[in-house]
């Protein structure tokens, strides 16, 4: 195993990390918001700030840490992606700015205004809507490099059928994500009502995350040729990952096991991220960047690894802490434990 | 838009960030480290106020943090957005601590959403507490490789360059660069130092306005007495800053002190205004220079003619460096009259007037440290990197900065304005007295 590759694994897991934490968190804001409007609040308010409220911020570094690992492991994309990125980054961030101010202010703050428990809903699916646009913009075919430097073709790419579909699949895949989730986390806190309405809401989102998923994969086809050809070369992953879903649904459908549909599910995502990032190598950016070009020097690389272990190494047990506490501790879970301070 | 534009626009952009980040973060470092010794000094005492104090000063930082890690995601994005040259280079050199910051924050985040809602929770309260050392650390850490990435900006190592390739790359010593140390200490220090005296100014502005509680009396002789021992820190490490910028940035403390011709037995000018490239009004205490910079009032300091036009910072970063310190003078001595005159029992401490005084000092801290990351910014230029890229080679060529400029304004007013909202409606509709009977009576129904 080389250097780039150990770097970019490490980059794609904690990706992984935050496609997950991160629907869960978008997804919960947006069933909380759409149950305000539905004027069925208070099923699903408890729920989520029990849950949300004390691991949000964590839920932002794994995004931090992405960004930040890929310039450190790969510094060639600041310079590439930081050029065509300013202005659907910086949309994201301020969309990341209404989600953390929705905590600060309602969350912790107090201040209980509609507008923002909207405006939170909303964030949550623009968000993913936003940031996905990178994994299109990465397929190539929408970046020329001239003289003047990188230009990001506008026009081209937001009349590209790649583009809102993978789109469609950030939010069917947070509300999925989420909705199974929250399910299993309704069920451990014991709420019936809760449960139901949740488990509704994972069904009903499956079918437009598995539909949207194949059908990028046939656009990539006339999109990405050589990409598409690669992806056809680990169609047994996309296997896999399909029967984990089915069990997932399966499981929901029967009222059976929250907990292990829960873990399928996160296979499902694994090996289906895995797979499309398998398939994406060499290239960082088709065809401009290949993980090998744009690698850093060989120094900073075991620098970077070594840093990484070691901050696993404290970050593990400390999660697991957060996890104990709060995710995994039935008094809390169940709303009879209120510390805060 | 021109790349000229683009350079300007970036600029802005970065330091209305910065500006706006350097506040949370400051608040961010330094609370934590109040908020523990309020909580030991509770438990050594066993005296229910303090433990209160920490109590109430977490319920208001939770809100900062949250605000902080909103911003500081923004400027951690915006570095590659906005000076993707700049981060290219970085990243090859000196990515390692903006790596491990991440980790330090991580670290930091886990254990503040377990200490905040684990009040009560454990028996005994030292388990409690010693939740928040991890926070700390992970705060000051986090400043402290951030810092760091800083400190190689203003004087880099660890790599050579040879036909535009960067070799012989070292992330180790590139971490560890001359400015490393006096710029770490300096920015903790005057974290701390701050944010003491915020929460001074906070408590004296209670007493002000009717509350004549013992709680707020206890709050405000603690974060004097912090305020004063990290005023005297910050003085000492000032003095070490001197002498690192002598020896390895002289163009920027010759800008600063306005010293244009290199001599011996240099003075120090205070204020003035330039006329003509002749110093005018200002005052002037011998020799002080030298002394500054080489503890030697006979030493000779090099002065602005030796080095070209084009590499010279602008010069009114000789009122940012004069604010920042006469504030920091300012401040020490407050806070050491006031700890002595309550040693002493003197009247005139919890006077009116001198409480006023405290109530400004809060603001004026921050305007200190404003003033201090302005000049050490503006006082690199015209370099990002010092003697190897000047800034508006860094920066991006796209043409859309002056629109997301107007974008992030925008959400820095409603950040700001929702963060005054929600802190004085906090502790307006919680006050401490109402707080402290309720939780009386808390205790008494646990007994019966």
């Amino acid at each position: 195993m080389t250097l780039e590759i150990i770097g970019i694994s490490v980059l794609w897991l904690f990706l992984f990390g935050y496609v997950i934490v991160a629907s869960i968190d978008f997804g919960a804001g947006f069933f909380n918001a759409y149950s305000l409007f539905r004027g069925k609040q208070h099923i699903l308010t408890r729920i989520i700030q029990r849950y949300l409220s004390p691991v949000w911020e964590v839920t932002n570094v794994f995004l931090v840490f992405f960004f930040v690992g890929i310039v450190g492991f790969f510094p060639k994309t600041a310079y590439y992606y930081g050029t065509i990125l300013l202005v659907p980054a910086s949309i994201a961030v301020v969309l990341l700015a209404i989600r953390g101010s929705y905590y600060a202010f309602t969350t912790y703050g107090g201040l209980r205004q509609k507008r923002w428990t909207y405006l939170y809903g909303l964030s949550g699916l623009f968000i993913p809507a936003s940031l996905s646009i990178v994994l299109t913009i990465s397929e190539g075919g929408f970046v020329s490099e001239t003289s003047a430097g990188l230009e990001l073709d506008y026009w081209a790419l937001f009349t590209s059928p790649l583009t809102w579909s993978i789109v469609v699949l950030s939010i069917a895949a947070v509300l999925y994500i989420s909705a199974v989730f929250l399910t299993w986390y309704a069920n451990k806190a014991n709420d019936e009502p809760a449960t139901e309405l949740l488990r509704k809401y994972a069904l009903i989102w499956a079918v437009p995350a598995i539909v949207t998923a194949t059908g990028i994969i046939v656009e990539l086809r006339d999109h990405n040729p050589e990409h598409f050809s690669r992806l056809m070369d680990l169609w047994w992953l996309f296997g896999v990952s399909f029967i984990l879903f089915a069990g997932t649904v399966y499981l929901i459908w029967k009222r059976k096991l929250y907990g292990l549909a829960f873990g399928l599910l996160t296979g499902q995502f694994f090996v289906a991220f895995f797979a499309y990032g398998i398939s994406h190598y060499p290239y960082l950016l088709y065809p401009h960047l290949t993980i090998y070009d744009g690698f850093t020097n060989e120094a900073m690389a075991i620098a970077l690894i070594i840093a990484f272990i070691a901050g696993l190494g404290l970050l593990l047990p400390s999660l697991y802490l957060l996890l104990r506490l709060f995710l995994f501790n039935k008094d809390y879970v169940q709303g009879k434990r209120d510390d805060h301070a | 838009m021109g790349n000229e534009e683009s350079v300007f626009f970036s600029r802005v952009l970065t330091e209305l960030t910065l500006s706006f980040h350097i506040i949370y973060a400051t608040i961010g470092v330094g609370i934590p480290l109040m908020i523990m010794i309020a909580q030991w000094v509770g438990i050594k005492k066993q005296d229910e106020h303090y433990i209160l104090l920490a109590r109430r000063w977490a319920r208001g930082f939770v809100i900062t943090v949250a605000v902080g890690v909103v911003t500081g995601t923004a400027i951690g994005l915006q570095l590659s957005l906005l000076w993707p040259n700049f981060m290219e280079l970085a990243g090859n050199v000196i990515a390692l601590p903006l790596f491990m910051e991440t980790f330090a924050f991580f670290f930091e985040a886990i254990f503040l959403g377990i200490y905040l809602y684990t009040w009560d929770r454990f028996e005994n309260q030292k388990k409690h507490m010693l939740l928040l050392i991890p926070v700390a650390i992970g705060a000051s850490f986090s400043a402290i490789f951030i810092t760091m990435v800083n400190a190689f900006m203003n004087a880099p190592q660890g790599f050579d360059i040879v036909n535009g390739q960067l070799v012989n790359i070292n992330p180790i010593l590139a971490m560890f660069t001359p400015a490393m140390p006096t710029k770490v200490a300096h920015v903790l220090s005057t974290a701390y130092m701050t944010s003491a005296f915020v929460l001074a100014s906070i408590g004296a502005y209670r007493l002000l306005k009717g509350s004549n509680h013992i709680y707020h009396k206890k709050a405000l002789l603690l974060t004097m007495k912090i305020g004063l021992i990290f005023s005297i820190a910050t003085a000492v490490i000032g003095d070490f800053s001197g002498k690192y910028l002598a020896e390895y940035q002289p163009e920027k403390l010759a800008a600063a002190e306005w010293h244009f011709e290199t001599e011996e037995g240099a003075p120090l000018m205070l204020y003035g205004v330039l006329d003509d490239g002749e110093v005018k009004y200002a005052i002037k205490i011998p020799y002080a220079l030298s002394i500054l910079a080489h503890s030697n009032p006979n030493a000779e300091v090099i002065g602005l003619d030796q080095f070209p036009e084009d590499e010279i910072p602008p010069l009114y970063i000789h009122y940012l460096f004069d604010l920042m310190v006469t504030i920091g003078m300012w401040m020490t001595a407050l806070s050491l009259i006031y700890v002595l005159g309550t040693w002493f029992k003197m009247r005139f401490v919890s006077s009116k007037w001198f409480r006023w005084l405290i109530v400004l000092g809060g603001p004026l801290s921050i305007i200190a440290i404003e003033a201090g990351w302005w000049f050490a910014e503006v006082g690199r230029q015209p370099w990002i990197l010092r003697g190897i890229m000047r800034t508006e080679d860094a920066a991006t060529s796209s043409g859309q900065v002056d629109l997301m400029l107007l974008l992030f304004a925008g959400l820095y007013l409603v950040l700001a304005i929702g963060s005054i909202i929600v802190l004085t409606r906090m502790f307006r509709k919680n006050p401490v007295e109402q707080e402290l009977a309720d939780r009386e009576l808390e205790k008494e129904g646990e007994l019966q």
